[in-house]
């Protein structure tokens, strides 16, 4: 690396945020920034982890990066990196590449890695296939696990059959095995991760080399699956508001419902009401089990812990089945839009030889996506509900045996000093004596939700370290986006960019301008009105069903190949994600002008908003 | 059209009938014919011409005196010029010719005193199209009457023997045998936008885009280059706008209020800044942007207008030169493995 001309700030000069130092040292020591870490680049990863970690769901990133680099690094062997390291400072995580440069070693990987991963390009289909019965074996494995709970004495059961194993036992097997299946799930989620982004980057270097103007979106476009798992959820709150006027309880629904309201009403009603509910629950279970984020905060919560955001589609898509509006994907004819797009392009390409390889990079990009849009489905939502709602029901025990004074304060605990307090509960169970946990958490728990508020206000550097003079991982790449110009614009920012324009990646095109909608939260998207502008963290493909409400959306995370751009294309929705900032920068009721062709966000008026919420539900 | 009629309308002709209506005549008649708004209007053949200068000839010698000249004598060729101009654009045309452009005129114009043409030469020759010889052709805005219309298709005529021209035949020694020029006399088009539109990029050559440069009023303040245009960059299959760069218009060229001509206009600020078209504009313009490639089956470089009516016409459509002259190499050498293509991406740097 040679040495840079500009930098951001080294590791060792970031400082603690005073008054936070005990709960940032509570974060395991391999998560510390260490001599030697400023000889390395680092940059925070804001797409994954855009808000301050609560010490519990650092889980999320270390059982990430140990299947990533395994998989990287030793079983497709990827020429030029292995995996990533990462660590945790004022509660936010910071990644670093490990780059292959020995060009020895390089061919070497090279030559494995063209035995391993091209067997799993040739067997593409068996694979997935064979991935999906392992996930939800690992899903159903998940579901059987027991509700931890001690009783006052043994059932008598205990006794007859010989168990020989008393309750305290669970508590530990179970929280175990919780965190032995969350570890396994993301083994498998990097399976064909790589690779398929991988395959798929490769038609769009093609694309980017024949067409050197063409939009990102485009590529997107001509590879971008039908059938995924990602549609599903939406398709069912659509299904459901069609069954709602077939059954003729129709009625029910409107804006501003009580759900709770709602659903006894329906129980009540009996019949139609009834066989409603019995739909409603064929659609929750699986579909239901995504989450309004990205898999990786707690708090995140799923339709099914939370039917606020389906339940605020029904009664649009109830007015417009009854003005005969057909809701449900065309497939067909958007599997004919493809194939024409991709038929077009390939008119325009000048040689035979071209249209050769661009014949066979489309097939391998059409085989590999089904697995890059369908696996967060099982991956960062179904089996991610069901590790965390598992750590709830330990909240809800450790809460009820004194340990916290609300059952999500569970969350403040890293997933060692939760086994060590399962332990301690354990131990009391089996003394007869009370436990010590509840003296010793409450203080602990609060000091953190204070250090979690204050690391929320903090600003955070985009990035550590020198400069590397180019970006040749392809894993920073493909799941980052970053890139040597991206970082000169890190570096640049604030320099010559009008203080009133948000620039990220386009996701849609369009350009629109309305009232800001600041969302910060699920429970907040009952404030959206028609035609508003949408402007919130993340957006995956669960915010889809209020997507009919809202005339534009932006995102302060997400790239142009993620799922919320596939979401918005595929319902014409003007977007730009990724731009960092503009759940701070814009403000609720202002007039903005959402230009997704270009990815540009322009503030038009400088007036003062509502007071800004707080960035952080603290539960 | 047989190749003795004197006059060729648009609707009639083809793009193989360049050699007796110039390629702007037979490109209008290849748009017409299939199916694209172009302005109505008709070609004075070179047939028209060739009797013209015949009974020019009767009189006293053109073709021989041109040959003669050495263009290296300034002043030769500027007195034979100027007597061969005066001759071409004075000297009383053969009955059948004036006639014919007559009627033609009143049968485009409905006879309507108000409505006016655009008056332009047409050249014949491949090479009259290249930079060299593309500036000395002429064209006339907004001409008012048929009288008026036949005096500037005889000025056209004339443009055949402006110094520029014969000094150009000269110095390359092409032959005055088989020299003429066709007029296209079209209706004029009052429009409030006009541009130019290119159907690859001009920059990158990418075939995948369309891009467009327009302005308010006349489409010449855009070709002249007195106008900044607005430009925008689409994709051609998607129609997504991937650049949008609105200028300041100071000024549009609009016809002159009393009789032929145009004249410069300033602008009121709001429109100054203005998007001079809108998204569904752009979209019409690239559906027949992509007509018309396809109907050729290479990339062009298109004239448009929309008329105050918001009509949207071509003007001209012309071959993409630049890029299309470069050697066309494969983007990435073949493989017979696909897999091996995706050492590109994890491969590392070559």
């Amino acid at each position: 690396m040679s040495q840079p001309t500009k930098g951001f700030p080294l590791p060792s000069s970031l400082k603690v945020v005073p008054g936070t130092e005990a709960a940032q040292a509570a974060f395991p020591y391999y998560t510390q920034f260490h001599d030697g870490d400023d000889e390395r680049f680092w940059f925070y990863n804001s797409m994954h982890f855009p808000e301050p970690m609560h010490h519990f769901d650092m889980i999320t990133a270390e059982a990430a990066y140990c299947a990533l680099g395994s998989f990287n690094t030793r079983v497709h062997v990827l020429p030029t990196t292995k995996g990533i390291d990462h660590r945790i400072i004022n509660g936010r995580v910071f990644i670093g590449g490990v780059a292959v440069t020995d060009p020895a070693e390089i061919e070497a990987r090279a030559k494995e890695f063209q035995q391993r991963a091209f067997y799993y390009y040739e067997h593409w289909e068996t694979l997935y296939d064979q991935w999906k019965t392992k996930m939800r074996t690992l899903i159903a494995d998940a579901q059987a696990l027991p509700t931890p709970s001690l009783p006052e004495l043994e059932p008598i059961e205990t006794t007859h059959t010989g168990k020989g194993v008393a309750a305290n036992h669970a508590l530990i097997d179970t929280y175990r095995k919780t965190l032995e299946g969350y570890f396994r799930m993301w083994h498998h989620h990097f399976e064909f991760l790589l690779l398929g982004y991988g395959a798929y980057l490769t038609f769009f270097d093609f694309c980017k080399k024949a067409f050197p103007e063409i939009s990102d979106q485009a590529i997107s476009r001509m590879v971008a699956g039908m059938e995924a798992e990602i549609f599903r959820p939406d398709e069912e709150v659509k299904r459901l508001a069609r069954r709602a006027v077939e059954l003729g309880v129709d009625d029910k629904f409107h804006d501003g419902m009580v759900i709770d309201d709602v659903l006894a009403a329906l129980d009540q009603l009996g019949g139609a009401g009834k066989d409603w509910l019995q739909e409603l629950e064929t659609s929750r279970n699986p579909w239901f089990n995504v989450n309004v984020g990205d898999g990786f905060y707690h708090y995140h919560r799923s339709w099914n812990d939370d039917l606020s955001m389906p339940f605020a589609a029904l009664p649009g898509y109830i007015d417009k089945v009854k003005a005969g509006i057909k809701l449900e994907r065309p497939t067909e004819r958007l599997i004919e839009e493809r194939e024409q797009l991709v038929a077009d392009y390939r008119e325009l390409l000048d040689t035979d030889e071209d249209r050769a390889t661009y014949d066979q990079l489309i097939t391998l990009a059409h085989r590999v996506f089904p697995y890059v849009e369908g696996h967060k489905f099982y991956c960062e939502h179904w089996y991610t509900n069901l590790f965390f709602n598992k750590i709830r029901e330990y909240g809800d025990l450790l809460a009820a045996n004194g340990f916290f004074a609300k059952p999500e304060d569970v969350f403040h605990l890293t997933h060692y000093e939760l086994e060590s307090a399962i332990i301690d509960l354990m131990l009391s169970w089996s003394s007869g004596s009370d436990p010590i946990g509840p003296r010793h958490w409450p203080p602990i728990v609060a000091q953190r939700q204070a250090a979690n508020k204050v690391w929320g206000e903090h600003v955070v550097p985009p990035a550590l370290g020198a400069v590397p003079d180019v970006i040749d991982d392809p894993a920073i790449v493909m799941l980052w986006g970053i890139t040597r110009e991206s970082l000169d614009a890190w570096l640049s920012v604030d320099e010559d960019a009008p203080s009133n324009e948000l620039k990220g990646f386009a996701a849609c095109q369009g350009v629109v301008e309305g009232t800001a909608r600041v969302v910060k939260s699920v429970e907040e998207i009952s404030r959206l009105q028609q035609g508003d502008i949408l402007v919130c963290q993340v957006t995956n493909p669960t915010w889809a069903p209020i997507f009919q409400k809202i005339s534009a959306a932006v995102s302060d995370i997400g790239g142009s190949m993620s799922h919320m751009a596939i979401v918005a294309r595929e319902y014409d929705l003007p977007a730009v994600v990724g731009t960092g900032s503009a759940t701070r920068r814009i403000r609720d009721g202002q007039r903005i002008r959402v230009d997704g062709g270009r990815g540009i966000v322009t503030i038009l008026e400088e007036t003062p908003g509502l007071a800004d919420a707080p960035a952080l539900e603290d539960a | 059209m047989t190749d003795k009629d004197a006059i060729g309308w648009f609707a009639d002709l083809r793009i193989d009938d360049r050699p007796t209506v110039g390629g702007k005549g037979a490109s209008l008649g290849e748009l017409t014919h299939a199916g694209i708004d172009v302005p109505p209007g008709f070609v004075v053949t070179t047939h028209a011409f060739e009797l013209f200068l015949t009974a020019l000839e009767q009189a006293s010698p053109v073709r021989a005196l041109v040959e003669a000249v050495d263009p290296a004598d300034l002043e030769a060729v500027t007195s034979l010029s100027t007597a061969l101009r005066a001759r071409v654009e004075e000297e009383p045309l053969p009955q059948p010719v004036e006639r014919a452009i007559l009627d033609a005129h009143t049968k485009l114009t409905g006879g309507d005193m108000g409505v006016t043409v655009a008056v332009r030469s047409s050249a014949t020759t491949e090479d009259a199209e290249d930079a060299s010889f593309a500036g000395l052709q002429d064209t006339f805005l907004w001409v008012l009457d048929a009288q008026d219309t036949v005096q500037r298709v005889r000025e056209c005529w004339g443009s055949l023997y402006s110094v520029e021209s014969i000094t150009y035949r000269r110095k390359h020694g092409l032959p005055e045998e088989g020299v003429a020029m066709a007029v296209v006399v079209q209706m004029m088009v009052d429009a409030r936008t006009a541009g130019v539109m290119f159907t690859r990029s001009p920059t990158t050559g990418d075939k995948s885009v369309i891009t467009i440069e327009g302005a308010w009023g006349l489409g010449s303040a855009v070709v002249s280059g007195e106008v900044t245009p607005d430009r925008w960059v689409m994709g051609k299959i998607t129609g997504e706008i991937s650049a949008r760069n609105i200028s300041d218009k100071h000024i549009r060229q609009v016809p002159a209020p009393h009789g032929g001509g145009i004249i410069d206009e300033d602008l009121p600020a709001d429109l100054r800044t203005a998007p001079c078209l809108s998204d569904e504009q752009l979209q019409a313009l690239r559906t027949v942007g992509r007509r018309i490639e396809k109907h050729y089956g290479r990339a062009q470089d298109i004239e448009w207008a929309i008329d105050k009516s918001g009509a949207l016409l071509l003007l001209q459509s012309r071959p993409e030169t630049v890029w299309s002259a470069k050697a066309q190499a494969p983007v990435t050498a073949p493989l017979a493995d696909p897999l091996k293509h995706v050492m590109t991406i994890f491969g590392g740097r070559k």
